[in-house]
């Protein structure tokens, strides 16, 4: 009495969902296996989606009562020193209107158990609480199924999708993937902060419906690789900051003693001023980049998202990664079942379909950005400081004249990153992401 | 053989919290669960099931999203899952709960006779341990409360025998079907489903039944049925924190002062905890 499906997905984050809703549109039997008590128990993102990439799967998301925090009509980036920092913002009214919801802040408790519930709708079986130990292969060696933690657990299927996100004891077990590197895989730490509704709006200078994104680099990651956001929900803050997983390890550094020092840098601290915290999490990131991609595909399985480390650090894109590829596994699978053909090289289309995708054209693009990361960690430690020092000499009104204090800025930021490292430091940032 | 267990969905009381503005039950965020006690229901009716032939109904008076946890009884075992849903059963007490649920049984046993109907011993939101009582009252089953054991169950006798839990001790009876039974926690550790068991569940649909597939008087239902008012919910303010010693500042006067202030209240111990009972009473008064 084994129980059969014709596609497996593991995950029901935005990767597996986004397949089971494509592939259950279609009348394919499909099987998403998820660990958590219900889907969005166990996800975690900085939480900000993108519209375009969501109504790829569910084109009228809006109308269908999709939990939405805020729309995101301002971004901003600052470049923070211990107590202060740059500033740089861009709001444009077209996102207000025209391109509304281009990117929005959700929940991922409610988001994912929403998404979920669109994949049921169109015919998908979304079994939680339900963990995958191991896959199940036949005589000849090819996979044919997935073993769950429950009794008569089996689950046999044609073909698999591994959306399991970036820590999974399934690829550790089986192997159908590496172990990511501590190098390739960064640690962040949330914290949901509440606050009433109109204090958001009224701090971000936002109405009820529309909110801000920051995100933070500098000397608040404590000199590790690594970002800090803040982003608006509708009566909370997102606030997230992380680091690369062996800086943390060398650094020694306690990720809730980042996060508190986070809290209490001045620009953050007015922001969150009187705000509750109301949860704690932790998430890894995939942040290998392109070139420890793992092979996606092999007989009988694909593998999508955060799982595959499709994740763009810099434009803070891994849901959107994780759906897209969902999408074109999907898509895949539905071809190899018209040809009844699950082989490594029918699956292969796959890689095609994702290297004709923005998802492995950014990856690509951005492929030397990691490394850029890892030489310059000035990027993190002086050069903050000093640009910081800089400005503040110059805004001080003190009947020094300026170009007094230009040179002394000068020989500041120069003692501290020589110029010939700082070129270096301009040509290799643009070079990483020419 | 017909079982018939009775399932309440119920706010998870291990994370509510209290509005202290309105002193009225927070349910937003807060996530619904199947009743603990009607899970052991449910244990003890498919334990039964798999010793003897029988039939397993599960009946739930609740909005549409308490179908989930009729889902989760199909999942362990139980046949069928009958969902009782009408805006006319709203703002029921255990009256017109017991009343909607008896006449949901009657038509069940119309059926397929009814033998045995199992509910856990109370809900964690109200505590009333009321329902159970009422519907065997209501069907003229046997009633039988804080059940701790099953020792035996001879259908072919129409007889069951329990263990039940009173103030000093345990009694073990005899009973004639049909009975009604009220069942403890440790009666019976609930199973996970298996990988079938939980799939099968979430493919079937669950049967929804109107006051009118039940045949209810609308004067015995929901707000109109139930006698029962509740005028004012309160909350125990909290305690203050007793006084500090800084042990830093002189180890042994901060112990010296700790003692003589516990002493001090062991010895004088009427008083103070009357007073505060009386003000807590007081708070209560009328609910």
């Amino acid at each position: 009495m084994t129980e059969s499906c014709e596609v497996a997905i593991v995950g029901a984050g935005p990767a597996g969902i986004s397949a089971a809703c494509i592939l259950a549109d279609q009348g394919v039997e499909t099987v998403v296996l998820e660990r958590g008590e219900f889907p969005g128990s166990k996800n975690i993102s900085g939480g900000v989606l993108y519209g375009h990439d969501l109504a790829g799967i569910i084109p009228d998301f809006a109308r269908q009562d999709c939990p939405i925090e805020r729309n995101i009509v301002e971004s901003r980036v600052w470049y923070a020193s211990d107590e202060g920092g740059f500033s740089l913002a861009y709001r444009d009214a077209i996102f207000k209107e025209e391109r509304r919801l281009n990117v929005f802040t959700v929940g991922r408790a409610r988001f994912d158990r929403w998404f979920a519930r669109q994949a049921e709708k169109k015919g998908a079986l979304v079994v939680c609480g339900t963990l995958a130990t191991d896959l199940l292969r036949n005589k000849a060696g090819r996979l044919g199924g997935v073993r769950t933690d429950r009794e008569l657990g089996d689950l046999k299927a044609r073909v698999i999708l591994l959306a399991d996100g970036i820590n999974s004891p399934l690829a550790a077990k089986t192997g159908f993937r590496p172990d990511p590197a501590p190098e390739h895989v960064a640690l962040a730490v949330k914290e949901i902060i509440e606050l009433p509704e109109e204090i958001i709006s009224e701090r971000f200078n936002v109405s009820d419906e529309d909110g801000v994104s920051i995100e933070i680099l500098g000397s608040v990651t404590r000199g590790m690789n690594g970002v800090g956001a803040l982003y608006t929900n509708k009566k909370s803050l997102s606030l997230v900051i992380g680091g690369n997983l062996r800086d943390f390890a060398e650094l020694k550094l306690k990720p809730y003693e980042l996060i508190e020092e986070f809290k209490a840098h001045p620009m953050v601290a007015s922001l969150i001023k009187d705000g509750v915290p109301r949860e704690y999490m932790a998430h890894w990131l995939p942040e290998g980049g392109y070139e420890h991609v793992p092979r996606l595909f092999g007989d009988g399985y694909l593998i999508a998202g955060d799982s595959g480390m499709l994740f763009n650090a810099l434009h803070r894109e891994g849901s959107n990664m994780a759906m897209v590829s969902g999408k074109l596994a999907a898509e895949t699978i539905l071809q190899a079942l018209k040809k009844d053909d699950f082989s490594e090289e029918s699956l292969s289309i796959y890689q095609e379909k994702l290297k004709e995708s923005f998802v492995l054209k950014d990856l690509k693009k951005y492929r030397r950005f990691p490394g850029f990361l890892r030489k310059h960690r000035e990027i993190f430690t002086d050069l903050p400081l000093s640009l910081s020092m800089a400005a503040r000499d110059m805004l001080t009104v003190d009947g020094v004249d300026k170009k007094t204090k230009q040179s002394r800025s000068w020989k500041m930021i120069k003692s501290k990153t020589p110029l010939l490292r700082l070129a270096r430091l301009l040509f290799n940032a643009w070079r990483s992401v020419k | 053989m017909h079982i018939v267990c009775c399932l309440k969905q119920v706010p998870d009381t291990a994370d509510v919290k209290i509005d202290s503005q309105t002193n009225t039950l927070i349910r937003e965020g807060v996530e619904s669960i199947m009743n603990p006690y009607d899970l052991v229901a449910v244990e003890t009716a498919v334990r039964l099931k798999e010793k003897h032939e029988c039939l397993i109904s599960a009946v739930c008076m609740g909005p549409a999203q308490a179908e989930s946890i009729l889902r989760q009884a199909l999942s362990l075992g139980v046949d069928k899952g009958i969902l009782l849903s009408d805006r006319a059963f709203a703002g029921a007490d255990t009256l017109a709960t017991s009343y909607t649920l008896a006449q949901a049984v009657s038509m069940l046993d119309r059926q397929h006779q009814v033998d045995l109907i199992i509910c856990g011993k109370q809900a964690i939101d109200g505590d009333t341990a009321q329902t159970g009582p009422g519907l065997a009252t209501r069907l003229g089953f046997a009633l039988l409360t804080y059940i701790t054991g099953l020792e035996s169950f001879k259908p072919s006798q129409r007889k069951i025998i329990v263990r039940r839990k009173v103030e000093e001790g345990q009694e073990v009876l005899e009973v004639n079907l049909p009975a009604l039974i009220t069942v403890e926690l440790d009666l019976a550790r609930p199973r996970r489903a298996s990988l079938p068991g939980l799939m099968k569940s979430l493919r079937r649909k669950i049967e929804v039944w109107d006051k009118n597939a039940i045949e209810a008087d609308a004067e015995q239902l929901g707000i109109k049925g139930s006698p029962t008012w509740v005028r004012r919910i309160g909350v125990p303010s909290p305690r203050a924190g007793g006084p500090t010693f800084n042990a830093a500042e002189g180890l042994q006067d901060a112990v010296d002062r700790s003692l003589d202030i516990l002493f001090q209240d062991f010895f004088t111990a009427d008083e103070p905890g009357v007073a505060e009972g009386e003000e807590h009473g007081k708070k209560f008064q009328g609910n």
